[in-house]
């Protein structure tokens, strides 16, 4: 019982075949599905990986979010389908605005490219499923506009409502209360500047980021969307 | 129809930080320019836009900045039109 994940490629996507190697490393199946594709009915969950899409010209998202996947994406959530953003794609995610704020240059004007800590604030979303609150992930960062940023009754609606996923252990960016990773209000649309798919067995480095794919994966295996749900309810 | 050059000016919205213009700002009094306060690095975008009047343009490229020009979390604009010659009616 698995899920099949799967991975939007943009022009200038660079981490797709990481993210499809982690999923299919933890059980899951995984397959890329280039950005003008319009159809993601095949699939248990969506992610969006890392990368520079479309050149991140204009901004970091602005010209991905509107390629055709995009709508099949959003139809995707709003049908309760599991997505999960990495680090350009969660910036995606939010010019697309499937989840709130944005990304902004990191504080310390530096291209930032580290193993950092981060601890899990909410278990109710499809990326932390399988965690546990308070656990603290090594997982690696890798980004220069990984600075969140949101009005201040947006930061109090996402407090109010346990939608912070992670929180920096040490900030490292400047990010609006240490967020590195929020979820939309139905918690299906993760978006994270960390890359678990990079963290998912010990000769990486860390093995931490493979709670979180596992999480994604078992989300996407119980999902709405599944047809191997609907097969089970009939 | 006439065309218009719109120039959008992109700035950061208060609260927003502003990397590359704090760092100007700290090195401009390395050349002796000790008096400088606010340095802000925005972006400037300018465009051709053929509509019926200046109205219509101006509403027209409001929604493009809206909906792909600039980010409102991060981000505010002003937008100045200017008529170019009318072109000869075909």
């Amino acid at each position: 019982m698995t899920a099949r994940v799967g991975v939007v490629v943009f022009p200038g996507s660079n981490c797709e075949l990481d993210v499809r190697s982690a999923v299919r490393l933890l059980g899951g199946e995984a397959d890329l599905v280039f950005h003008t594709e319009t159809d993601l009915s095949g699939f248990d969950a969506v992610a969006l990986p890392g990368g520079f899409a479309h050149g991140d010209y204009l901004r970091t998202g602005a010209i991905a979010r509107f390629s055709p996947v995009m709508d099949a994406v959003t139809r995707f959530a709003a049908d309760g389908g599991p997505v999960l953003g990495i680090c350009n794609g969660f910036q995606v995610l939010t010019e697309a605005g499937l989840l709130p704020g944005a990304l902004q240059k990191n504080a310390g004007l530096r291209f930032l490219c580290a193993t950092v800590q981060v601890r899990v604030e909410t278990t109710s979303s499809v990326l932390t499923g399988e965690a546990a609150v308070g656990q603290v992930l090594a997982v690696p960062i890798n980004h220069f506009e990984g600075n969140f940023v949101c009005d201040a009754e947006t930061l109090q609606r996402l407090r109010d409502e346990d939608r912070v996923v992670l929180r920096y252990v040490k900030n490292p960016n400047g990010s609006l209360d240490a967020v590195a990773g929020v979820c939309n209000e139905g918690r299906n649309v993760v978006g994270l500047m960390p890359h678990p798919e990079r963290a998912v067995e010990a000769v990486l480095g860390s093995a931490d980021g493979a709670v979180l794919l596992r999480s994604f994966l078992a989300a996407g295996a119980g999902s709405p969307r599944s047809p191997r749900v609907e097969a089970r309810a009939s | 129809m006439t065309r218009f050059a719109a120039r959008i000016e992109v700035t950061h919205r208060p609260g927003i930080l502003d990397p590359q213009g704090a760092t100007i700002e700290r090195a401009l009094p390395a050349l002796g320019w000790s008096n400088v306060t606010e340095v802000e690095v925005g972006k400037s975008i300018h465009l051709v836009i053929e509509a019926s009047d200046e109205e219509a343009a101006r509403a027209q490229v409001d929604e493009m900045c809206r909906r792909l020009l600039t980010n409102p979390v991060l981000e505010d604009y002003r937008l100045e039109l200017d008529a170019l010659t009318a072109e000869p009616a075909a």
